[in-house]
């Protein structure tokens, strides 16, 4: 089957950071997820938790301004804005554990349609870090899954079953991708949007779990640059 | 009754520790909140056949995270590299990409070093609740992965946790800005992480400050470490 031109990660980002209502308190991933910082606007009163002991921040730092007591868990360092607060490890994870964040926005190995993930670990490497992901599905109200639809070598990633190790089982909400953007229901994973081009046929020839459509599929959000 | 030290020396402050210790790093990675000048003397002072506990376990020299001069890295690949590990619990040993190789994979494959990944709320609860008196506790973190092997579950109002037993070490290194003469410590931004936890975990607990100042002038409602937990003091820079 030929395809259309999936979209960017810059695409996935826009589009997950859509998801993240107004005065929420959101935890965002290492890689992908990070990058929804970029695309909320500060009307939206998004505050962003970070596994290192900070909360309150809505955006990233000029990185030419770098404190090194200033950072997020992503290793990204931030500015000195007003309403932010301190913590330790402890009281970190007291907040994701105790579910008092709203979102985790998470990057994804593989997701199945039950909505487990696994996230920290390709099996043939042996070793992986798990970090906060595991906290953070079990304890964030809401969790938004974003990557690439299949691997590099058009492996499927959203699966009946996943064969990695699990982070979570059953604690994907909402999975957003290159070409399509899925919820996770009860019957499984709910078709609700795809890229401009594409295809409920072709999405569902990407992906290793059957695709339930939606009565109105709408053509996902694309950012305007 | 215990009294507190204040050394001018990294290498003094660390010169007695034993071979087989266990050894908690404060900080969470990256240059802010680690106890760098102490890393380096622990692996100058040659001791081996540790116990390491810590968010990470050496993921800067390869990348850079979270040092503003990604050159200047330093992390606890020194101690990999100097053989110096036995086993290290934490919570991210290792970047996601998987080249150029950390100092820590290169010892796991190579079986010189055990390594146990645990997520990292369960790693900070286990110390918060191993300086707290508290032996053990339930969480759901974990359920339904490989985390649950070989640990007790139990449903407590209609839903299932795990038991995670506390975890304790007899050195702790850590990190702070600015301490007095009592001990008492005052963090600077995101830099507390594992440091107020680990403080209270550990039987020895060696503290690296920039600065250290009168009592008279220390804010008591800053106090992110109470001096309590707190046996030895080491500032280079500047004392009272």
């Amino acid at each position: 089957m030929n395809y259309p031109k999936k979209l960017t990660k810059e695409d996935i980002a826009y589009r997950a950071s859509i998801e993240l209502p107004k005065n929420s308190y959101v935890n965002l991933g290492i890689g992908l997820p990070s990058l929804c910082a970029k695309y909320i606007d500060k009307k939206r009163n998004i505050r962003f938790q970070a596994e290192n002991g900070v909360i309150g921040f809505s955006e990233l730092a000029d990185q030419r301004t770098l404190d090194p007591n200033l950072m997020d868990a992503g290793g990204q360092f931030l500015s000195r804005v007003p309403g932010l607060a301190f913590f330790d490890s402890a009281e970190s994870f007291d907040m994701i554990r105790g579910g008092h964040i709203d979102i985790s926005v998470l990057g994804g190995l593989q997701v199945s349609n039950k909505g487990d993930l696994a996230n920290w670990m390709i099996e043939s490497r042996g070793i992986g870090s798990i970090g906060g992901a595991m906290d953070l599905v079990a304890g964030a109200k809401q969790v938004i899954i974003t990557m690439e639809h299949v691997t590099k070598n058009n492996e499927f990633k959203i699966l009946e079953k996943c064969n990695y190790p699990l982070t979570g089982k059953k604690c994907v909400n909402k999975i957003v991708t290159d070409i399509a953007v899925m919820d996770v229901i009860k019957q499984g994973l709910l078709l609700r949007e795809i890229a401009p081009g594409w295809n409920y046929e072709m999405i569902q020839s990407l992906t290793g779990a059957k695709l339930i459509k939606n009565k109105d599929i709408k053509i996902y959000k694309v950012r305007r640059s | 009754m215990k009294e507190l030290k204040i050394f001018n020396s990294y290498k003094d402050a660390v010169k007695d520790l034993k071979n087989g210790i266990s050894i908690m790093i404060g900080g969470f990675g990256g240059e802010g909140g680690q106890p760098t000048n102490l890393m380096l003397a622990l692996r100058n002072s040659n001791i081996k056949k540790l116990t390491l506990i810590g968010n990470v376990a050496g993921i800067s020299m390869t990348t850079g995270y979270g040092w503003t001069n990604k050159k200047e890295a330093i992390d606890q690949s020194i101690f990999f590299k100097n053989k110096q590990v036995r086993k290290i619990i934490c919570s991210f040993p290792i970047p996601a990409k998987q080249k150029p190789i950390s100092e820590i994979e290169k010892a796991w494959k190579n079986k010189e070093t055990i390594v146990e990944v645990i997520p990292q709320g369960t790693l900070a609860e286990k110390i918060r609740a191993g300086g707290s008196g508290i032996p053990a506790f339930y969480t759901k973190t974990g359920l339904g992965t490989i985390v649950e092997k070989n640990k007790e579950k139990k449903i407590i109002n209609g839903k299932k946790y795990l038991l995670e037993h506390a975890l304790q070490a007899d050195v702790a290194l850590i990190k702070a800005e600015i301490a007095d003469e009592f001990g008492n410590l005052i963090y600077k931004g995101t830099s507390r992480a594992f440091n107020p936890i680990m403080a209270m975990a550990a039987k020895l607990t060696i503290v690296e400050v920039e600065k250290i100042i009168p009592s008279q002038e220390i804010d008591p409602e800053r106090i992110g470490t109470p001096g309590i937990y707190v046996n030895r003091l080491v500032c280079v820079k500047k004392t009272i």
